[in-house]
């Protein structure tokens, strides 16, 4: 049932005045990246920018429609929607053709091509505002859990096969709305701490990462301890003894020992102590010590499987990515050329930037994708800081707002769907902004309503328009 | 309160702090680094070199000694080179494929520090080669042409005292931040001398270009593009001519000559034989390691970097002193029995008439008169002890100039040596010698080193009646400190009025009638009353060299000049037929007819083969 007419003043224009301005503002930015001055002009459809207008237009219709619809509606047709992406994420992997080495598009009659990853982020998200919304459901509860956890894995897992890094990526960032409906936090500690040991051994070494999970149990264990003084002396004193290990085994007074690597001694000499550790707890029946030990273990076994997932799992082209933005190797002429060049544009934008048109990193082609994947160089170039801020506080509005939103909703359903869209946006601009300015690897996303692409533009105007249309739903 | 509403407080915590991390390194990015936009330009702004003329080299006549021609450098950017015709290159630009595989050797050596900049791939390549490279550049996009100047040399002249261009190596750009490689430098004589006039000032022109270094389009229009400024002209103090005449004259004889204006210091002719013909100047690296190996050293100028003994000439110097001194005066009669003979030391002397006064001495270079004259300026009782009196006298010597760089505007000068006290007491122990034991240094022998440049500076002192100014090669240097430098009279410790007895010496020692003894009146011009003294250092290594050094006229001089020819003989026969050529030739601009024959005989001779170094090399006999 729609809506009536007077509860559409209550639509969030404020959030719908950040989408057209980051619309319009993308779009400019797509005619200058791609300017030049035997270039079609900007409402050409020969040219990149002309293409996005048609785009747009399309998603107006799209979201005029998306808000005339009924909440019912979306509930009726998110598990049929969920299961046709599906059967799109396994049509891609036979039928699809491969860009950039993976196969994530596929050709419609008539010229187009789609991505299905796009389109199934919004079907799972409404899929699981469906399933989390229904009466009774529980997360903690174990059954409900694991049905979450199984419309989670079957799209990554299709995803995965394309392969698209980017957009599991972009699954992942559903923990924080899982979080926000009562995953226990220390589920995103500990798979953060775990990207940071990974990271970690991977810069420096594998002892190096001993001792930064060992710094974790300490900090864990002064906060919990009631004596949080001695505790916090106790772990500092083994840790400053165990960093001078390595530099010890490189004297020659003990050269003899030298044939074990540093990590290798100090797993050694942590033996007795975590040992010591667990009958001491067990003895005297000190509760929640597996909080400390079992994550102390796995930590162990992450440290020196890094070498393993790092050169059989990752691609090379991952491999160099990582080791790039680690600044492992420096080959600005390859895997490090892109974000190099990136930088530069940014870089010399300035505080005003240089102008409308007036880039020349961007528009002489020295950024690549830069219609793309890369076009917030051209923002950074020729719109400077301020430019840049202006987008980003751009952004964060819609954030916010959504976030708002979907606290005061009564309904938990449109709770869930909101977060879902609000942790999808930021994941795609946390990414794609963090890897042209060099705090990210370089992970194939767009950045969202900017970047050059049909798909990716239609997908997020969808998503936000459908979360426009739950949160009608509170003026009722 | 809600658990939810902790969680949702915690995720916008995290939110912010996401934001913020993205706006620090925006931050740091685009206003604290400014590395940033320097990458951008060199990305995407190409600066082509406009490079300059380099600034002609005058004589005092203005007639061009150094002047420019048209050739090109071709230019790489090596970063975009693909596969080549390497062959059809060479052959056009007509290098060996060796250079060009070395080349490219070096770009992948350096790749990083390269980068997208181009670099000079091959240079001075003539106008004729350039065209043909015009015509086949669609094979070699990756290669263009600039218009560079080279040096041409219109007078055959100066070959060592021009010096040559050539292109900045990575020495001397770690020395000179202000050159960047394929920019050129003078080097030696005037062309170093005059660097910072000749180099001009180069200009670029910036062209937009994009990543695959295609140029797009001129940046702005060329409204920050800066023009090259042309070097400044030098004018130098050199008589083309003169110069010439003299490399003539020295042709085929190891030594130097030098020409001085005594009133102004500037010089009127340098030259160091064997020289190096301007004809190699230009492409003076190809001819670089010939050049090297000559036994005759022709990049060694001999003019201001050789200190030898100057033999008699140095008599004039003592003269001046005894006189200042006041142990002789004009009427001062020595005896001279073929020689000095004192305690058993003998210093010998050819034969003429007994005893000799002042002007006489000097006219016939009396060895004996000059032995006693230094003895009595060692032992003149006002100074109580020989090593006052020597250390007196070697502030005498240094007054002239000697045993100093006198600061002249050429590279490379030497300073010569003049013994003092210290010197001798150091080889015979503190009070171990007398007068006699360093009586040599009288007539210009033992440890005495003095540069052909000394010698003339010598010659324009006498000259002038007392003082000197630096001797330089280059008019106008564009500062005034520095002009200011070699316009400064210095005088000697001598005074004027004494000048003129030794001159009256000299005169007579050109101009004497025959019989009277006199040694230098083979240099003797009619109407230019030529005062000279002739040398011959003894050397020990073959003959001995010969010296001379005179000015003309005796009033008023124009021209003084120094003559060192090396292991010739004696000084009348060699050295002073061409000093007084080169006054003639200076002052007269032509060879009087009854002269025709000496300058023939100067022309003709051939001395190498009595130089020590030379292959041809034919050691004196005995008795010689």
């Amino acid at each position: 049932m729609s809506p009536s007419r007077s509860t559409y003043r209550h639509l969030d224009w404020i959030l719908i005045g950040c989408y057209i301005l980051l619309a319009a503002f993308g779009w400019l930015n797509i005619y200058a990246s791609t300017y030049s001055e035997e270039a079609a002009g900007i409402f050409s459809l020969a040219s990149r920018s002309g293409n996005q207008l048609v785009w747009i237009g399309v998603a107006a219709v799209a979201a005029v429609l998306v808000l005339f619809l009924s909440t019912r509606f979306y509930k009726t047709i998110a598990w049929p929607l969920y299961i046709l992406s599906l059967v799109l994420l396994a049509a891609v992997l036979v039928f699809g053709h491969e860009v950039n080495g993976s196969k994530s598009w596929l050709s419609l009659p008539g010229g187009f091509a789609v991505q299905p990853s796009e389109f199934s982020k919004t079907a799972t998200a409404l899929c699981l505002s469906r399933v989390m919304g229904s009466y009774g459901f529980k997360l903690s509860r174990t059954a409900d859990f694991f049905k979450v956890a199984a419309i989670l894995i079957v799209p990554v897992g299709l995803i995965a096969l394309e392969p698209d890094v980017g957009t599991i990526l972009v699954y992942c960032s559903l923990a924080f709305m899982l979080y926000r409906e009562g995953l226990p936090g220390k589920f995103l500690g500990y798979v953060g701490f775990a990207i940071l040991l990974f990271l970690v051994t991977l810069k420096f070494s594998p002892s190096v990462s001993i001792l930064t999970a060992i710094g974790a149990v300490g900090l864990l264990r002064t906060l919990a301890s009631r004596m949080p003084v001695r505790t916090f002396l106790i772990y500092a004193a083994f840790i400053t003894a165990a960093s001078f290990l390595p530099r010890l085994l490189e004297t020659e007074f003990v050269s003899g020992f030298n044939r074990l690597d540093a990590e290798y001694w100090l797993l050694i000499l942590t033996a007795p102590f975590l040992v010591w550790f667990i009958i001491y707890n067990v003895r005297n029946k000190i509760r929640g010590w597996t909080m400390y030990v079992i994550p102390f273990v796995a930590s162990l076994v992450l440290i020196f499987s890094v070498d393993f997932i790092f050169h059989n799992v990752l691609k090379p082209h991952h491999r160099d990515r990582i080791e790039n933005l680690l600044g492992i190797s420096q080959d600005l002429m390859g895997a490090g050329y892109n974000v190099n060049q990136s930088k530069i544009a940014i870089g010399s934008g300035g505080l005003t930037g240089k102008g409308f048109l007036e880039g020349t990193q961007t528009k002489f082609n020295f950024v690549p994708e830069q219609s793309t994947d890369f076009i917030f160089c051209t923002i950074g170039e020729e719109w400077g800081f301020v430019g840049c801020i202006i987008v980003l506080a751009l952004y964060l509005i819609i954030l916010l707002r959504i976030t708002a939103s979907a606290e005061r909703q009564k309904e938990k359903g449109a709770r869930v769907y909101s977060y879902c869209v609000a942790s999808i946006l930021f994941m795609h601009v946390f990414v794609n902004i963090g890897m042209t300015i060099g705090i990210m690897p370089v992970v194939g996303i767009p950045l969202p309503l900017i970047s050059y692409g049909g798909s990716s533009f239609l997908t997020f105007t969808i998503l936000l328009f459908i979360h426009l249309r739950f949160d009608l739903e509170r003026w009722k | 309160m809600n658990p939810g509403k902790h969680r949702y407080q915690y995720l916008m915590a995290g939110l912010a702090a996401a934001f913020l991390i993205l706006a620090a390194q925006l931050f740091r990015l685009q206003l604290l680094d400014n590395s940033f936009k320097v990458s951008a330009d060199n990305n995407a702004l190409l600066y082509q070199t406009r490079y300059p003329a380099r600034g002609l080299i005058l004589d005092r006549n203005g007639k061009v000694l150094v002047g420019n021609k048209n050739t090109y450098d071709i230019l790489v950017t090596p970063r975009y080179v693909k596969d080549f015709d390497t062959l059809a290159l060479c052959r056009i630009l007509e290098l060996d494929t060796g250079y060009v595989r070395g080349k490219f050797r070096e770009y992948r050596m350096y790749r990083s520090r390269i980068g997208y900049r181009t670099v000079t791939f091959a240079s001075q390549i003539s106008q004729e080669q350039y065209s043909r490279f015009i015509e086949a550049a669609h094979k070699f996009p990756e290669f263009r042409g600039v218009p560079r100047t080279t040096r041409m040399y219109p007078y055959n002249a100066g070959g060592n005292l021009l010096g040559y261009v050539t292109e900045v190596d990575p020495a001397f750009l770690e020395r000179h931040p202000d050159y960047a490689p394929g920019d050129y430098t003078g080097r030696t004589g005037l062309e170093e001398t005059c660097e910072p006039m000749l180099r001009g000032e180069k200009g670029y022109s910036i062209y937009l270009r994009d990543a695959s270094n295609r140029i797009q389009s001129s940046y702005r229009d060329g409204a920050f593009d800066r023009p090259a400024v042309a070097g400044q002209d030098v004018v130098s103090t050199i008589d083309a001519e003169l110069q010439n005449y003299g490399e003539e004259l020295m042709r085929n004889k190891v030594g130097s000559v030098i020409a001085i204006e005594p009133s102004t210091g500037e010089i009127l002719s340098m030259i160091s034989s064997p020289g190096i013909d301007v004809s190699v100047l230009g492409e003076i690296n190809k001819h670089y390691s010939r050049i090297a190996s000559d036994p005759f050293t022709p990049m060694f100028n001999r003019a201001v970097m050789s200190p030898q003994p100057p033999g008699s000439v140095f008599k004039l110097v003592n003269a001046l002193i005894g006189l200042q001194e006041g142990v002789v005066s004009t009427s001062t009669e020595f005896p001279c029995h073929n020689g000095f003979t004192a305690r058993g030391i003998h210093v010998g002397c050819h034969a003429h008439k007994s005893p000799v006064d002042f002007t006489e001495a000097i006219m016939a270079s009396c060895n004996s008169y000059f032995c006693y004259l230094f003895r009595d300026i060692l032992e003149n009782p006002v100074y109580g002890s020989e090593a006052k009196a020597m250390d007196r006298w070697s502030e005498y010597v240094r007054s002239f100039g000697f045993g100093t760089r006198l600061g002249s505007d050429f590279p490379s000068e030497t300073a010569g040596f003049v013994p003092n006290s210290s010197t001798y007491d150091k080889v015979y122990g503190k009070g171990g010698w007398k007068a006699l034991s360093v009586i040599s240094l009288s007539i210009g022998q033992g440890e005495l080193g003095c540069t052909p440049l000394h010698l003339a500076n010598l010659a324009a002192t006498i000259a002038n009646r007392g003082w000197y100014r630096i001797p330089h090669i280059v008019r106008e240097h564009g500062s005034d400190s520095t002009d200011a430098k070699y316009s400064e009279k210095h005088y000697t410790m001598v005074d004027t009025a004494h000048f003129e007895k030794v001159i009256q010496g000299m005169y007579m020692a050109v101009n004497a009638p025959a019989g009277q003894g006199a040694t230098a009146r083979i240099a003797a011009v009619p109407g230019l009353d030529v005062c000279g003294k002739t040398g011959t250092a003894e050397n020990p290594h073959g003959d001995e060299h010969a010296v001379f050094v005179c000015f003309a006229p005796r009033e008023n001089p124009r021209i003084a000049i120094a003559v060192y020819i090396e292991n010739a003989g004696f000084g009348a026969t060699w050295a002073a037929p061409v000093a007084s050529l080169m006054v003639e030739k200076y002052l007269h601009r032509e060879i009087s007819s009854g002269r025709k024959y000496l300058e023939q005989r100067m022309l003709d001779a051939n001395l190498l083969h009595k130089v020590p170094a030379s292959p041809d090399y034919v050691p004196p006999k005995d008795d010689d």
